[in-house]
């Protein structure tokens, strides 16, 4: 049987983990490292050890801001970033419930307004993320500033060939 | 020059100020854009977060449609910038993504357009010296520091710029406008723009130590080329943290003494006018 490492190797498809020699110059340079559950190289390490649950189920894939700090500082190339991608994808295929929640209804939110559109419409979006994550009281000072000045288009831009992002979608369906 | 232009959703909202004064200086430095027919967003972090082969698709459907016009193109926002070379890389990296992608599109990638962002096309194609010699009203008593943010640069080996942990070419664009840039160590440092809304907290703490970098570094203002980044800058640090942030194409702007340039600066959430006009610069 494939081990974990094995499969999210294959899923990376670039520098296979065992590159790396835990120098731990990505944690170090990681953005978001204090707020993680576990620091990206320690992922590495329990990935190396088969530790799968917890790794998908951990709050780390979630607060990976993707700034790419790792990757372009590692002395083996690990493209860690790359990693955070592909462990979520496993979290979300596998339909385990999303640590940082609310992380994931906005990426859901985000897709819907493109899905709909072709274009993101940010008033729309905002809408369709409060009523997923029941936040109705953040930001709401500042939509009607944005409203003000104009920076909130009332009608939703569309693409015209909806047909093809339809179809984008469809073909690139996970499960 | 003409190239093929790829506003992307941002800049048709939130950043319309970007747009705009991006127009305004493409305008008079003869830079000549054309829109991606019926373009679509690039997907930016929603989609590579959560489906790899969308992230790729939803920028690849733009770039084939610009490749009709066989020009490079040119992507303003840092996000869509990324997308846009990751997706490059992609594809030219693994043929059966390829062939799965153009089966999603039904079209083919040919990958012989080059993705370019207006920091590369003005820098390089235009150059310093122009740009200086059209100036019509120096920044005096502007103190920028440029803030590059994550996605424009990295990772180097898709973005392809030189000089990725202390790029220069923002500095050396302010200093050509008569500003006094000032030298920091968080230019390439992330924002936390894509967590701003689900996590706001940790944004809030991320911005703030960005403002207090530039404050440190005796910065009265915050030079930028993302409207995410914008957006991030002006509305999370704690209210005594902020600072007045623009857009590069603002101050080219301005400095060119272009007919419109002072209408961007009136829908920014941190108001900048106050202090241009302190400076006597509007
Ligand atoms: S920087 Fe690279 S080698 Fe060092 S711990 Fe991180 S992934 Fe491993
Ligand atoms: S990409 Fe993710 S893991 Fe890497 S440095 Fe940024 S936040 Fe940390
Ligand atoms: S990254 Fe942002 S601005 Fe760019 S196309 Fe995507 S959603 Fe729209
Ligand atoms: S918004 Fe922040 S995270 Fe996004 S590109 Fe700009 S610096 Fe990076």
């Amino acid at each position: 049987m494939e081990t974990f490492l094995e499969e999210v190797n294959k899923k990376i498809h670039g520098v296979p983990l065992q590159a790396c020699y835990h120098c731990r110059k990505c944690s170090a340079g990681c953005p978001v490292a204090s707020h993680m559950e576990y620091n990206p190289n320690k992922i590495i390490k329990m990935i190396q050890n088969g530790q799968k649950d917890k790794v998908l189920s951990s709050s780390t894939i979630w607060l990976c801001l993707s700034c790419e700090t790792c990757i372009t500082r590692c002395p083996n190339e690990v493209d860690i970033a790359r990693m955070m991608d592909v462990l979520r994808q496993m979290a979300i295929e596998e339909g385990r419930a999303a640590k940082e929640a609310n992380v994931l209804k906005f990426h859901e939110a985000f897709l819907s307004s493109i899905k709909f559109g072709g274009r993101v419409h940010e008033m729309l979006m905002t809408v369709h993320y409060k009523l997923k994550s029941g936040d109705f009281f953040s930001d709401v000072d500042i939509a009607p500033s944005m409203f003000l000045k104009g920076k909130l288009a009332l009608l939703p831009p569309r693409t015209k060939d909806m047909k093809s992002i339809k179809n984008i979608f469809e073909k690139t369906k996970t499960k | 020059m003409k190239v093929s232009y790829y506003p992307g959703c941002s800049l048709h909202a939130m950043g319309k100020e970007y747009d705009l004064s991006m127009k305004a200086v493409s305008r008079a430095l003869d830079i000549e854009l054309k829109e991606i027919e019926d373009w679509s967003c690039c997907g930016a972090s929603a989609a590579h977060n959560t489906n790899f082969d969308l992230s790729i698709a939803l920028p690849a459907r733009n770039l084939i449609a610009a490749e009709k016009d066989a020009m490079d193109v040119m992507v303003p926002c840092a996000a869509c910038f990324n997308r846009f070379k990751m997706a490059e890389h992609h594809l030219k990296a693994d043929k059966d993504l390829k062939a799965r992608i153009e089966g999603a599109l039904g079209a083919k990638y040919q990958g012989g357009i080059a993705i370019r962002n207006p920091i590369d096309v003005i820098y390089n194609e235009i150059g310093i010296d122009a740009l200086a010699a059209k100036v019509v009203k120096p920044m005096t008593g502007l103190k920028p520091v440029s803030y590059y943010g994550c996605l424009l640069l990295r990772p180097p080996n898709v973005c392809q710029f030189e000089n990725y942990e202390n790029p220069f070419m923002l500095d050396k664009m302010m200093g050509a406008l008569g500003a006094d840039v000032k030298n920091w160590s968080y230019k390439t440092d992330c924002c936390g723009g894509s967590l701003s809304v689900s996590k706001t907290a940790i944004v809030v703490e991320m911005c703030d130590k960005l403002m207090a970098g530039a404050k440190e570094a005796g910065a009265n203002c915050v030079v930028t080329a993302c409207p995410m980044c914008m957006a991030n800058l002006e509305m999370r640090p704690s209210p005594n943290m902020k600072m007045p942030v623009f857009y590069f194409t603002e101050l080219i702007s301005l400095a060119l003494g272009l007919p419109d340039a002072k209408d961007t600066l009136k829908s920014h959430l941190t108001d900048p006018q106050p202090l241009l006009n302190q400076l006597r610069l509007i």
